[in-house]
């Protein structure tokens, strides 16, 4: 079984390795085929030398971006199930604060980033706040709806055996609303990484999406490609993760 | 469990105040199968959905009064047509789930000796996507009677079995729900003429009629020829009642 397990993970990497290998070609073939100047649009190659001449500059900027992108994406995550759950347990917020998630969710956040960036500043705060916003959107509406949505039987179940309003949510409505947390978790890790590039773009002193920019204006192409790379590759291994935990609530409480 | 109590619905439904059903008497004998038949819309789900405290449509203008005088809200037991097992946990937490709803101890030496009585013995730690149909309606009779309500309300709850596991729920729900009082809304004649104490119809004009049934105690043979002679009455009293 390990043997076929093995024969399997290798299978997949090989199928990976040739997925990149012919992503990387065919940008090799654009460069050649288009002769655009290496500060246009450098190859693979360069780009993985800048990667490798620049790995400490690149580390510390990815390090701020992570932390900020990862504690932003906790709190927001945090921040919506609270929601979720209070607004699931009581009419009166449903009839309050719902409206107003609404037209919150109808204003893009990515708009709001010169004002929080005025408002927190330049440091980490305004990135965790952007990044906290972008996500708590869609895992407070998923996850509500989720708690909202329990088959009908089983409310009536709950009723007759007399069960009540806090039990009945921890017992039936909490865990059968954990697959829809799970679709609200996707698109926060989807949304997260808009929000820290963002973040950085609009007022920034630190971060690959502020290196991004620096690069840009000094036409180090390579360097910047470098910095979109590490970050696409930090982005990928975020929602892999995300997507893992929503595949195993979905067939845990789906 | 407390004695059965026997029960009186009197009194019509009305829903945004048109008239659902009724005015009509419904007598349930304590500790005796009722069924109800009539056709879909007829207002049969409603009635059990009265009868059980259970939101819905239709308003009540009436009263049910049990035979010991005490409300029957707490003493009801619900059986659906869906399982209503819980995907996440085995059948031991779906037995116990009343008692986790209520906050207290779940008495699991009892739940075991139900879902042995069902005949889950070997199912207790699987999950309802484990089971077959039929599992999963026994797994959902044993929490029915892990409540051990002395009034059981079923809605059609054998009516997505095939018939042989049908067959099977039918006995073994009238053993376990033995001395209960127990309303059953089903569709099929066969049901109600095998499992009846007493049989009704629930018209389309809203008004109760008492169903013919042989004399001997539920629950009959299936291959008696008095159960298939009533089968036969019955469902044809169901279509003259289409028909009308």
């Amino acid at each position: 079984m390990s043997a076929g397990l093995g024969r399997r993970a290798a299978l997949r990497l090989g199928r990976v390795a040739l997925a990149v290998g012919f992503g990387l070609a065919l940008w090799q073939a654009l460069v050649w085929v288009t002769g655009l100047p290496h500060f246009i649009l450098p190859g693979p190659g360069r780009v993985a030398q800048s990667l490798v001449d620049n790995v400490a500059m690149i580390a510390v900027n990815a390090r701020f971006t992570i932390q900020a992108l990862l504690t932003g994406l906790a709190a927001g995550v945090a921040l919506g199930v609270l929601t979720a759950v209070q607004l699931a347990l009581s009419p009166g917020a449903r009839l309050m604060v719902r409206p107003l998630l609404i037209f919150a969710q109808a204003i893009p956040i990515f708009a709001l980033a010169p004002v929080i960036t005025l408002w927190l500043g330049y440091g980490a705060g305004s990135k965790i706040v952007i990044v906290m916003l972008v996500t708590y959107f869609p895992v407070t509406s998923a996850f509500f709806d989720g708690l909202m949505r329990m088959p009908p039987g089983m409310a009536d179940l709950s009723r007759v055996m007399g069960a009540g309003p806090l039990r009945e949510l921890w017992h039936l409505r909490l865990p059968q609303a954990l697959p829809a947390l799970g679709s609200g978790l996707r698109l926060g890790a989807v949304y997260a990484p808009f929000g820290v590039v963002i973040g950085e773009w609009v007022g920034s002193s630190r971060g690959l999406g502020y290196l991004m920019l620096l690069a840009n204006g000094r036409a180090q192409t390579d360097l910047m490609f470098a910095a979109l790379i590490t970050l696409a590759a930090f982005n990928l291994v975020v929602f892999l993760l995300i997507d893992r935990l929503a595949r195993g609530l979905e067939a845990r409480f789906g | 469990m407390s004695a059965a109590p026997g029960i009186t619905l009197e009194g019509r439904a009305l829903i945004a105040g048109a008239p659902l059903f009724g005015p009509l008497r419904l007598e349930m004998t304590a500790g005796r199968w009722t069924c109800l038949l009539g056709a879909s819309g007829a207002g049969k789900t409603t009635l059990l959905r009265l009868l059980a405290g259970l939101e819905c449509a239709a308003v009540l203008e009436g009263q049910i009064t049990t035979s010991d005088g005490a409300a029957l809200a707490g003493r009801v037991g619900y059986m659906g047509q869906s399982d209503l097992l819980l995907p996440w946990a085995d059948v031991l937490g779906n037995v116990t789930l009343g008692a986790r709803l209520r906050g207290q101890r779940p008495d699991r030496d009892r739940a075991r000796a139900l879902i042995a009585r069902v005949g889950l013995e070997g199912h207790i730690h699987q999950r309802p996507a484990q089971l077959s149909g039929g599992q999963r309606q026994r797994a959902a009779l044993a929490r029915t009677l892990m409540e051990d309500r002395p009034v059981v309300l079923l809605d059609e709850a054998f009516s997505a079995l095939d018939t042989r596991t049908r067959v099977e729920m039918q006995a073994l729900a009238a053993e376990t729900l033995q001395g209960r009082t127990v309303l059953m809304v089903t569709h099929d004649p066969l049901e109600a003429a095998r499992m009846a104490d007493a049989a009704w119809l629930l018209t389309d004009a809203g008004t109760l009629e008492a169903l013919p049934l042989p004399e001997s105690a539920a629950p009959r043979a299936l291959d008696d020829a008095a159960t298939l002679t009533a089968q036969a009455q019955l469902f044809a009293r169901l279509r003259r009642a289409a028909v009308a």
